[in-house]
């Protein structure tokens, strides 16, 4: 028997190669070398933060928003991060050519159709960044790919101008109007669903929208594959605090890690009304 | 040029090639860590403490990190003992690692209950029977903090399994009077005793201005408690000093591994350490090693409880 839990990750220390302020966000990009070829979209990187003494003895776990090899500088890893908490203002203080201990790739990825489809990524914040690298892999499978991001303001919308380069078409919502029409990206959701005859959606940002979406798409045959995001202390499966409430095919609930057995899951299966709470006994 | 150090150790009539184990609760059933070392590298693989039947444990959040620590607020979530024989145990044994399996139970029948399940298990070197899980319902329930609830524990557990299989009771700190409960639970049947547990703590959120975890209080761990440890150990092999302890609580170093054997343990259990880092009981193993060698130990024995000499100058 194999182990079949994150089979390609490893543990290595990279080199930043650049890190630059983009909006309200970081984009951090790192060397990692081969580990490129076997990251896919939605996976996540796990990273020690505040050097050897730091106090912070956790790990931060970031979606990878994409990856690329070439000839120059090898393999780099993209990650777009937002400076909110210690660890992550840690990581966006860290000049070009620091090292960092890092773990990857780490848990589940996008399924990825064999037959062209017409798929909608709905990114909320800095949601949005691995939707980038996902709409890239989805066009070279021929897919329509439409986006919609949506923020609480402007400056929160993540959208680089080679990114857009990947879509078929980009809708942009804030809730303050500062930048694309004013709203959230649920609002259009069920006719844009219908008028461009989706068949998937991948969504990534906030709980709330990726709850949302589950119930517009309750009554559609849309599959919904979202990257879900719960506090997790380890990011590779060992500490049990990322837990999510997933039904099981017989109907009973297990509380899955989200990531091991995330962060892309099945939006239909993740029993949103039940995060935070305990499901009943097992019968 | 120096010798290499013997790093077996023993707990009970429980040998391993090396001090170093995982931390129940902090390695789940072993699969998670095996991507990143062989499981046979290190001394044993503490399980999960697995109960009766499967348990969903306690709702998110679960985990607060504070300064060099983590709060965990887990409640045991598992997938119950038969779940754990047919598909977790053999997959260890398979893995060639040695394997101590941790119970813990509501009520003194159940931990009697797994006891009668594991007496007919094998490829399994000991049981830790865990009495001292903080994130339950009813501080009531935790039996480490009774002196007599303890006892009754032990003795069943003992009673059913049988003068085999070496039993490790699991300890808490959060207790007055510690050398007097590990007393107990060695007058009951436990061949050696796990210490510490983690620490009784909470974290208010700010924002919500509520207790941050979904079950309000969590377990403590990580390098903020390790003086704890060392202080519990200590005072336990002072007053057992023929009893073996498997120490753990923030250990992150083979530094650290080395502060718990002076105090007293023969083994040392690496927990959140793993969580940072999912290679340390390796680089912990190697240091701890190092350490030995460089301080003219020629067997890990040489050291445990070495804190304890009368000085003779």
């Amino acid at each position: 028997m194999m182990n079949t839990i994150n089979k390609n990750a490893v543990q290595q220390i990279a080199t930043i190669h650049s890190n630059k302020r983009v909006g309200a966000y970081h984009q951090i990009l790192i060397n990692v070398g081969e580990m490129v070829k076997s990251c896919r979209p939605g996976n996540f990187v796990a990273i020690s933060v505040g050097g050897d003494s730091s106090r912070m003895i956790l790990r931060r776990a970031f979606a990878i928003s994409r990856v690329s090899d070439s000839s120059q500088y090898g393999g780099t890893m993209e990650l777009i991060v937002a400076p909110h908490g210690s660890g992550s203002k840690w990581l966006c203080a860290q000049p070009e050519g620091s090292e960092l201990d890092i773990v990857a790739p780490l848990g589940t990825s996008f399924g990825i159709p064999t037959e062209p489809i017409n798929a909608l990524l709905v990114g909320g914040g800095y949601g949005s960044a691995p939707l980038f690298g996902l709409a890239d892999v989805l066009k070279g499978r021929g897919c329509k790919v439409d986006m919609l991001l949506g923020a609480s303001i402007g400056s929160k919308i993540y959208a680089p101008m080679e990114g857009k380069r990947s879509v078929n078409s980009l809708k942009i919502y804030t809730e303050d109007g500062s930048m694309g029409e004013k709203g959230r990206v649920t609002e259009t959701l069920l006719e844009i669903i219908t008028n461009r005859s989706i068949d998937v959606i991948y969504s990534c940002g906030p709980m709330g929208m990726l709850r949302a979406i589950t119930e517009l798409v309750a009554q559609t045959e849309v599959i919904h594959q979202c990257a879900v995001e719960e506090s997790m202390a380890c990011g590779i499966g060992i500490c049990m605090t990322c837990v999510l409430p997933v039904r099981n095919e017989d109907g009973s609930t297990s509380m899955l890690r989200s990531c091991i057995d995330g962060p892309v899951m099945d939006g239909a299966h993740v029993q949103w009304d039940l995060v935070g709470r305990i499901p009943e006994a097992h019968q | 040029m120096t010798l290499p150090v013997d790093m077996s150790t023993t707990l009970g009539n429980a040998w391993f090639p090396t001090p170093i184990f995982t931390a129940s609760g902090c390695a789940s059933s072993g699969k998670e860590l095996s991507q990143f070392f062989a499981l046979k590298d290190v001394g044993a693989i503490v399980t999960k403490s697995v109960m009766t039947k499967p348990r969903h444990g306690r709702p998110t959040p679960r985990m607060a990190e504070t300064p060099s620590g983590m709060l965990n607020s887990i409640g045991l979530q598992g997938p119950g003992i038969d779940a754990f024989l047919a598909h977790d145990l053999p997959w260890l044994v398979e893995q060639k690692a040695r394997v101590i399996v941790s119970i813990a139970g509501e009520t003194i029948e159940e931990y009697s209950t797994l006891a009668r399940k594991l007496r007919s298990a094998s490829g399994i070197s000991a049981v830790e029977v865990n009495i001292s899980c903080p994130n339950v319902e009813n501080r009531g329930l935790v039996f480490a903090c009774d002196p007599d609830a303890s006892r009754r524990v032990i003795d069943g557990v003992r009673k059913t399994i049988g003068g085999e299989l070496p039993i490790i009771a699991k300890l808490s700190p959060d207790v007055t009077n510690l050398p007097e409960i590990a007393k107990g639970v060695v007058d009951a049947g436990a061949d050696a005793l796990a210490l510490i547990n983690t620490v009784l703590g909470m974290v208010i959120n700010l924002e919500t201005m509520k207790p941050h975890l979904g079950g309000k209080t969590g377990g403590l761990s990580g390098p903020a408690i390790r003086p704890i440890a060392v202080r519990a150990i200590y005072q336990v092999h002072a007053a057992l000093p023929h009893v073996p302890i498997l120490g753990m609580g923030g250990v992150a170093s083979g530094r650290d591994a080395l502060e718990l054997i002076l105090a007293g343990a023969s083994g040392i259990s690496v927990g959140t350490a793993s969580f940072g880092n999912p290679t340390a009981l390796i680089s912990i193993q190697n240091e701890l090693r190092d350490l030995l060698a460089a301080r003219g130990f020629a067997t890990l024995q040489q050291a445990i409880g070495y804190a304890h000499r009368e000085e003779t100058q």
